[in-house]
């Protein structure tokens, strides 16, 4: 090797070093400033209580209503888009395995539908809500949010599924099953783990996107009692409160972040502890 | 089964027939030209040129791409040629985190850390007057966001290049960087280009961080310290009173059908170049 | 040292972890023959090859010990020029991997690797190199295209080629014609049986016939070690271990 083939590798590896460390560190930053922000003014009273009179002049109350309002939006968009996609994802990968055609045409449409922004769901279901003449609702909003994280659900299934090797489709239906047997009891024990974290990821997805809810969820003050009502969400409340101008409300915006943050990062803890614990059942090839 | 694959595999068209229907009104009042490229936006006057926006998202976007693409090369060559298989184990836990946090909190990270850096200390420094709310903070928060997504498909690519490729240019006397330069680089160029042609369409579709760093101000922009708008956030700012206006709507949905279409567009070519090339 | 001995390998060991992949190996591989290294799969003959060009360096898991003496240099210890190192070797893997460039630059990498500049003078060796892997007439037309295009079998002619333009002494060879029509196999055989004037040949197979044909010298190994060696004529004609005797006789593969 010569003197400027050994500079060079050097000077790159020395560059690769720092990206890889500047990403390590940002995030760092990241979880630090949202921590240090958020634990200064988090209290017992902003998880227990709705908003009272004047919240957002810095008087009483808290964000209850926010925290149950996208947990309910984040399950309700999530379970029916597994009732949804578990199905397509099953299908694609029992009925349709030996048409490579076109399964390969509707993982592209598939990949294509996840490539496409929140906001545009967010726009399309308003006018669809117009449309129909509905109101801002928790509804609404979980059938938008159920649209955009229903690709994410049925790809990270379906990428869990086409793993299963098709031997094992074939010894199950030399035993006499049919498709559908199949497909429930061979898929689903062979993949539970994959399916867990794509039903998280999506959940994850679901509650964290702000721009999907934006027209359709509305806001209140109060925790909904009907589907039919307008419903508040985390990452809405966090935006709102920081376009406040009392600094008490800012501050109350830090902790809303930090506990949508926590909620994240508890739900993606798990999906990874569950994904190890059911890897044992599985069987290896 | 049926009913819900073809409910998900028709869903862009589904997508694009209605938005196109929503923002036919306006469309037939003004020529797609005019829209695109007419720089003045007063929608209670009637005016609708989305220049502005169309050039703010692009300036972020690729300001933002700039950022993310050698960072993200560079980390995933050195994740997966350098280093044990250890240190992908803490990688792996750190990118999904950052993928993980939603963009508000990005946003709020941007207002708190990024927006005062540049107004205190960068601008200041290069002798920019700045109120940090900009292009530069817009595009920096959006490089972050996007550094989990193409450092995945990155990873993922480098990794899928078989061993023995290594070895055979190692065999000839290569040194290891002379094998990534020549070999690796070479061999992953196309999925390169396509993870940052992804990234790219991810990017131009980010709302809410963007929205909350990038100033809103229409106008267009002319550095990077200029505070800018971008067509998500035009959508996401204006919903509240886009029903008083007459074809306010109209406007707001045409801006969504254009990022639909950006989006469809770069992930359509995407797709085809790479399945173009894999087949060599 | 025996004059005509080019490759001796003394005391080999090597650990992935804590199994044991290559158990105390004495090999002496003569100059200018070709020695086949013949065993089942999975006994570590793939591994020893990679001993002998350092690339299980790549692997960080694998610990080497003992000497591999090329030349009476033990290549183990060398720290500083494993590139001139794996460049006396030239090596040919179980499937081809051309690297992702055109037909001739695939060969004229391996050239500028070995310092020559001259123009010229690589489009003189580009052609002899793909003369002698016997390439050149099939594809003298094609040079400017990607190297993917070529068939299987062409293909791996264009490594042979490649392997042979850095200049080395010895040829290595990893079951190269396990992915190949019997053609082209046959192709790299005559190749080799050519070459072996001018170059030491260590090539591994767990083809009975292929090493019969081909072999000079033959060492057979089992689970990682060496179980006997010698002559082709010594080992097929008269095995003196129980285990050749079952192997060749086919009882287990």
């Amino acid at each position: 090797m010569t003197r400027s083939q050994k500079i060079e590798e050097k000077f790159f590896k020395l560059l690769m070093i720092v990206a890889t460390y500047f990403i390590l560190i940002i995030l760092a930053i990241i979880i630090y400033s949202i921590f240090e922000k958020g634990l200064k003014s988090i209290s017992w009273e902003m998880l227990t209580q709705v908003p009272q009179g004047g919240y957002y002049y810095g008087k009483g109350g808290g964000i209850l209503n926010a925290i149950l309002g996208s947990l309910a939006l984040a399950f309700g968009a999530t379970l029916l888009a597994f009732v949804i996609g578990m199905p397509v994802a099953l299908y694609l990968n029992v009925f349709l395995i030996r048409h490579k055609r076109v399964i390969s045409i509707i993982r592209f449409l598939l990949d294509l539908v996840w490539g496409i922004p929140s906001i545009v769901y967010g726009a399309f279901g308003f006018s669809l809500m117009i449309f129909f003449g509905l109101q801002t609702s928790l509804l609404a909003g979980i059938l938008t949010v159920t649209l955009f994280i229903l690709p994410i659900m049925i790809r990270s299934m379906d990428e869990i599924l086409c793993t299963v090797p098709i031997g094992l489709q074939e010894a199950a239906y030399s035993l006499g099953s049919n498709k559908s047997e199949i497909a429930f009891k061979i898929f689903t024990r062979q993949s539970f783990s994959g399916i867990i974290t794509a039903v998280l990821l999506s959940f994850g997805r679901g509650i964290g996107d702000a721009a999907a809810v934006l027209f359709t969820a509305g806001y209140t003050d109060h925790v909904p009692n009907g589907l039919l009502e307008p419903v508040a969400t985390l990452p809405l409340s966090i935006f709102f409160q920081l376009s406040s101008p009392v600094a008490e409300v800012q501050n109350r915006a830090y902790a809303s972040a930090l506990v949508l943050t926590l909620i994240i990062l508890i739900v993606s803890l798990f999906s990874r502890g569950l994904g190890k614990r059911y890897h044992k059942t599985k069987i290896n090839f | 089964m049926i009913i819900s694959l073809l409910l998900v595999a028709f869903l862009p068209f589904l997508l694009f027939i209605g938005l196109y229907l929503k923002s036919v009104l306006l469309l037939h009042d003004y020529s797609l030209g005019d829209l695109i490229f007419s720089k003045v936006w007063r929608p209670s006057s009637g005016k609708f040129g989305f220049a502005p926006f169309i050039i703010g998202s692009i300036w972020v976007t690729v300001v933002s791409m700039l950022i993310t693409a050698p960072i993200c090369l560079l980390t995933a060559i050195y994740v997966t040629q350098y280093t044990k298989k250890y240190f992908l184990r803490i990688m792996h836990p750190a990118i999904d985190i950052l993928a993980g946090i939603p963009s508000v909190v990005y946003g709020l990270w941007g207002i708190l850390v990024i927006v005062p850096f540049i107004s205190r200390y960068l601008g200041p420094w290069l002798g920019i007057q700045t109120m940090g709310y900009s292009i530069l903070a817009a595009s920096f928060v959006l490089s972050i966001m996007i550094i989990p997504f193409v450092l995945n498909i990155l990873i993922e690519i480098f990794r899928a290049i078989p061993t023995e490729l290594k070895e055979a240019a190692l065999s000839l006397g290569a040194t290891q960087w002379q094998t990534i330069k020549h070999v690796l680089l070479r061999k992953a160029l196309p999925g390169i280009i396509a993870a940052f042609g992804f990234g790219l369409a991810r990017a131009f579709g980010e709302t809410m961080a963007v929205l909350m760093v990038v100033g809103n101000v229409v106008r267009l922009p002319k550095s990077v310290f200029d505070p800018g708008y971008t067509l998500p956030a035009l959508i996401a700012n204006n919903y509240g009173e886009m029903l008083s206006i007459p074809k306010y709507d109209s406007a707001l949905m045409f801006a969504a059908l254009l990022l639909l279409a950006v989006s469809l567009f770069f992930n359509l070519v995407m797709h085809f170049f790479i399945v173009r090339y894999n087949k060599y | 040292m025996d004059q005509n001995t080019k490759i001796e390998i003394r005391d080999l060991n090597v650990f992935a972890g804590k199994t044991q992949i290559l158990k105390n190996i004495n090999i002496d591989i003569p100059k200018n023959k070709i020695t086949v290294i013949l065993g089942p799969s999975g006994c570590g003959k793939t591994t020893l090859l990679k001993c002998l060009n350092r690339l299980t360096d790549l692997y960080p898991e694998l610990k080497v010990s003992g000497q591999i003496l090329i030349d009476g240099n033990n290549i183990l210890e060398a720290k500083e020029d494993i590139y001139k190192l794996r460049q006396q070797m030239g090596l040919l893997s179980q499937r081809p991997y051309p690297l992702p460039m055109t037909i001739y630059n695939n060969i004229a990498y391996a050239l500028k690797l070995r310092g020559i500049k001259n123009r010229r003078e690589i489009h003189k060796l580009v052609m002899h190199y793909l003369q002698q892997a016997s390439l050149w007439e099939e594809i003298r037309t094609r040079l400017r295209e990607p190297a993917s295009r070529l068939s299987i079998g062409q293909q791996q002619r264009l490594c042979l080629a490649r392997g042979l333009a850095v200049n080395p002494e010895i040829i290595l060879a990893d079951e190269p014609t396990s992915a190949l029509d019997p053609i082209s196999s046959q192709f790299i055989e005559e190749t080799f049986g050519s070459l072996k004037n001018d170059y030491t040949i260590v090539l591994v197979t767990h083809v009975l016939r292929q090493a019969k044909r081909i072999a000079d010298n033959v060492v057979f190994m089992y689970l990682g070690e060496v179980i006997e060696q010698g002559s082709v004529e010594e080992v097929f004609g008269n095995p003196k271990m129980e285990k050749t005797k079952l192997y060749l006789g086919g009882t287990f593969n």
